[in-house]
């Protein structure tokens, strides 16, 4: 989605009503976020929305960036929000191999998930039961982590069920939303 | 890995690439984050560049996908080494014109040019100029292309100084302050 830099557009306050909403669907979306949803979006801040190219809304707290929407799509968390807060949102692991093309923003094909290093829920080798347990169906939003790396690289939407993936493992799993170093990344808000 | 989870979690990133840190290698500026690292945050540079680190990395991948992972990041690199020579070099040649142009006899209005060079926003730029000299100041699109920004009044010393003492990416030789081209000589 944001494979080139973006420049942000017109800079607005968020209703208090649209705010309200706003949290009310993060918190259906999210529901693991409820903990902390008070640091996230405090009650009493003013939200802006910024708009991005392509018709996407990015909703910002002062100069952290928080959500962005492509029309009325899913919200999707930015990147540095995940960082914050890893364990609140379904995950999926992909292997070494496979980071370099995420990085450059390719779709996510099948096999980087289902090979040796990639990790899908209900994963035989996943002990901590870290990538969970639910299959996930396709139009799931999922973090994107790698194999050996702490911190997640990508955000996107599943395109393909994680049970299909195991069966047919090749294909597009999974759409590149939002990347690391892509221009959402980049973004500066002043 | 599974450290106890507080909320929020403070997560470092490079302050080269931006990425945080781990993802550096695939990022085409290895060497300077790797430098950059070392002498901001030398224990995890000791955590993440030791040799058992890197021999892991390259361990898990067949010989042949490291070969081609390894002619990928070499032109990421040298892609990105290129487009940052070439972004210095516009900088180094790119100059900042303050004009100053006769309007009306003793009236004045002052033009700057190329600030857009620079990374400034030349709206931002241009609004700050009204807040700061107390007058009119809007970003004008000029024949040739490309915008400029015009101030109204002689403020062409002042606006000189104000450049070089706020915008500190600016380089001082780079900014010029002209006359106006036409032939008109000032009052």
């Amino acid at each position: 989605m944001f494979k080139k830099d973006i420049t942000p557009g017109a800079k607005s306050k968020v209703k208090s009503s649209a705010q309200r909403a706003i949290r009310a669907k993060v918190l259906e979306q999210y529901p693991l976020l409820e903990p902390y949803i008070d640091d996230i979006l405090p009650k009493k801040d003013q939200l802006d929305l910024v708009k991005l190219p392509d018709r996407v809304s990015l909703y910002t707290l002062g100069s952290t960036p928080l959500f962005f929407q492509h029309m009325d799509d899913p919200l999707l968390p930015h990147l540095a929000l995940v960082h914050k807060y890893p364990d609140c949102f379904h995950r999926l692991r992909i292997d070494r191999g496979a980071i370099r093309f995420v990085l450059s923003g390719a779709t996510l094909m099948a096999p980087g998930l289902t090979s040796p290093g990639g990790r899908l829920p209900n994963d035989p080798e996943d002990e901590e039961g870290r990538y969970g347990k639910e299959e996930l169906a396709p139009g799931e939003v999922v973090v994107i982590e790698a194999e050996g790396k702490e911190n997640a690289c990508m955000v996107g939407v599943l395109k393909m069920g994680t049970e299909e993936m195991k069966k047919a493992k090749k294909g597009q799993a999974c759409e590149a939303g939002h990347y690391l170093g892509d221009g959402l990344w980049g973004l500066s808000l002043g | 890995m599974a450290e106890p989870t507080a909320y929020p979690k403070k997560v470092l990133y490079c302050g080269v690439c931006s990425l945080p840190p781990e993802y550096c290698e695939f990022g085409g500026t290895v060497k300077k984050c790797e430098e950059w690292l070392k002498s901001n945050h030398p224990h995890l540079h000791e955590k993440l560049y030791s040799q058992e680190a890197l021999e892991q990395n390259l361990s898990s991948l067949s010989l042949e996908a490291q070969k081609r992972a390894e002619k990928d990041a070499q032109k990421k690199a040298a892609k990105a080494a290129s487009a940052e020579a070439k972004a210095q070099a516009e900088r180094a040649s790119s100059k900042v014109l303050i004009k100053r142009i006769e309007r009306n006899k003793r009236k004045y209005v002052t033009a700057v040019q190329g600030l857009e060079h620079f990374g400034l926003d030349i709206k931002k730029v241009a609004k700050d100029f009204g807040k700061k000299f107390a007058t009119g100041s809007s970003v004008t699109r000029i024949p040739g292309g490309g915008e400029e920004i015009t101030v109204q009044g002689d403020l062409s010393d002042d606006i000189y100084d104000y450049v070089i003492e706020t915008y500190k990416d600016v380089p001082e030789d780079n900014v010029e302050c002209v006359e106006d081209k036409k032939k008109k000589a000032a009052g």
